[in-house]
This record gives C-alpha cells, structure tokens and sequence, in this order.
C-alpha cells in the first residue's frame, strides 16, 4: 500500500520530473498530473508494475479548466479561447488496496489523449461520455460515438463553459 | 348523469344517446400505453399497483400504442426522447388522450433553464389533454387528473372532439 507522494515519486523517476507534476494543496484528492504525451506509458507503467497493480479504474471525468482567455461574441455570448480541458481517472488496486488520481491536461483548440480501454474496459463508456459532454477525442478508442446526447447532435460540447444551446432541436424549440 | 337514469321500457332495454353511450364506453376503458420516463413513472406505477389500482377506472397498460387510448407522458421528455415519443403518440389510433404527469412534462420543471438536453414541456411537440403538477405528483393527484379527463371525455360530442 501507498501513499499517493509515493507513488508521485515513483512517477517521477520514471517519466522524469519535466513531465510529472504532484498537486495537494487543493480541496479533495491530491493529484498526479502527467503530461499527454507520457500518459499511455504511464498507464501501463500503473496498471502492470508490481509495486502499483491499478487493477481497477474507478472513475474517469472530464473538466472544462475555463482557464483560457474570455471574449465576448457579437451576442454577448461567452467565449473562451486557449486554456485547457482535463481528465482526471481515479484509480484504484484491489489487490495492494491504495488509490491515486491522475490528471491529464490538452488543449482546448486540439484536445486529444490516447484512449486506455484496452488497459481498463471501464473506460470505453467514460471516455464516450467525456467525448459526448467536453469534447474530447480519445484517440484508438474502439467506438468514440456520442453516449448521452442524440447522435445527430451538432450544437456542440453541452459541459463546455462557454456552450451555448441551439434556439431549434428537429424543429423543436429548445430555450425554455 | 348517467346512463341507467333513463326510462326503462322493459327489463333488457336501456335507452340513451348514441354520444352518451359512446362517451361512457371510452371513459370507461382507457388503456393506457404501458410507458414511463422517469420518477413520475414510479407515482404511475404505484396508482397502478394494488394500493390505488387504476384497474378500477378501466385503466390498465397495453404494450402497444396500437391498443392504447391514452399515454401517460410521465416524467422529464428529453429532446432524444421528444422525437421517439411523437413517434408513438402517432401511432396510436383515434381517439387518443394525453396527460401530462408531473412539472418536467408540463414545462420541463427543475430542467427549465440550464437542462440543455430537456423540452421544455411535452405540449411543445403533441397536444395535451390534462396537465398533472406536482413533482412527482402523488397517486391520488394522478387520479383526480385521469377523472378530470373523463370529465372531458363524457362532455365530447359525436361530430366534434370537446
């Protein structure tokens, strides 16, 4: 069993400390953020390694980070350009009973992150979800098609802060 | 009014209005479409169980809206859903009858304002007949509004639909 600075500091030696990061100073979980490009090595790196065995993935859940720059559009509609949007998967090892969460941050304009449902099936309808809600492409997915919202649904990404909802669904008013 | 109030002219004739008897046959056998969308559907369920027993009215779900009269809409009416739900209000034969269960149906209800996946109330796409509020409305508000149909439906004529 281990703490999650423990397994941060295993990260780190590993991946090298350019592309880990440890946040704790926050309400809820601390978190390991792992730079995109590292994330699939690291997942495997968790999932397979004796001293880890993540064997099971709890939860993954998109955020919009709306930390990008704020503009108004000609309908005084907010828009955010820049920034980036994130995954956090809560992991967990059934057998060495020890939890960590993990984050990965991509950018808002090309939010792509290596699709891990071959590591944990859990993932396939988490990451159509993220997909469906923020928009974010999970690259080798086996079946990245909208979950929740209507296959035909054009309007955009509904958890994105700056969505806007369409006036007509088929013909259907949407606004209250 | 009723239909044995009128004269009897020998012990196995009655004698009504073709529209009395009519309106009395429909009211008093309203299947209903064997359908529920969310917690309402649950208040719908229990009317239907033993406790407040829609039976007693003459209502009992059918599996097909080719043998239903009326459809209970029965909790929030997603956009996704809208369409699938026009798609069985038009299959149902004439006449048919619609209540709206609960305030999600009737004007989309806590989804009013940021439920960007909720209609905004089921009249937006087929026309209601009575509107049941509460959130979810109790058993015996869904019962006060199916009498409150019947009402409707006793007061129809032949020719013209009330």
């Amino acid at each position: 069993m281990k703490t999650p600075e423990e397994i941060f500091e295993l990260l780190k030696n590993k991946f090298g400390e350019e592309h880990i990061t440890f946040t704790n100073d926050q309400a809820g979980d601390p978190y390991v953020t792992v730079a995109p490009e590292k994330f699939r090595a690291a997942a495997v790196y968790l999932s397979r390694d004796a001293e880890m065995k993540f064997d099971s993935l709890m939860l993954l859940s998109g955020v919009d980070d709306a930390n990008g720059e704020k503009s108004k559009d000609e309908n005084e509609n907010e828009i955010i350009t820049g920034g980036t949007l994130s995954v956090y998967y809560n992991l967990f090892s059934l057998e060495l009973r020890h939890k960590v969460t993990v984050r990965v941050s991509v950018p808002r304009e090309n939010p792509e992150i290596e699709s891990i449902t071959d590591i944990w099936r859990t993932a396939d309808w988490h990451e159509r979800e993220a997909y469906d809600m923020f928009g974010i492409i999970f690259k080798n997915h086996p079946d990245l098609r909208r979950i929740l919202m209507p296959y035909d649904w054009d309007a955009g990404y509904p958890l994105r802060k700056d969505y806007q909802n369409p006036e007509f669904y088929h013909g259907m008013k949407v606004p209250y | 009014m009723g239909l044995l109030d009128k004269e009897f002219a020998d012990s196995n004739i009655v004698i009504a209005k073709a529209e009395d008897l009519m309106n009395w046959a429909r009211l008093s056998s309203l299947w209903q479409l064997g359908f529920g969308l969310a917690c309402c559907a649950i208040e719908m369920m229990a009317t239907s169980a033993s406790n407040y027993d829609f039976d007693r009215f003459g209502v009992i779900p059918r599996p097909s809206p080719r043998q239903s009269d009326i459809i209970i809409i029965s909790g929030t009416v997603t956009l996704k859903m809208a369409l699938r739900i026009k798609k069985l209000y038009e299959q149902m034969p004439d006449p048919k009858y619609i209540i709206s269960m609960g305030s999600c149906a009737n004007c989309g209800g806590p989804y009013w304002e940021h439920g960007y996946h909720v209609l905004k109330g089921v009249d937006r796409i087929i026309p209601v007949d009575v509107y049941v509020p509460g959130c979810p409305p109790r058993p015996e508000a869904l019962l006060e509004g199916l009498l409150k149909l019947q009402d409707k439906i006793r007061n129809e004529s032949l020719t013209k639909k009330a």
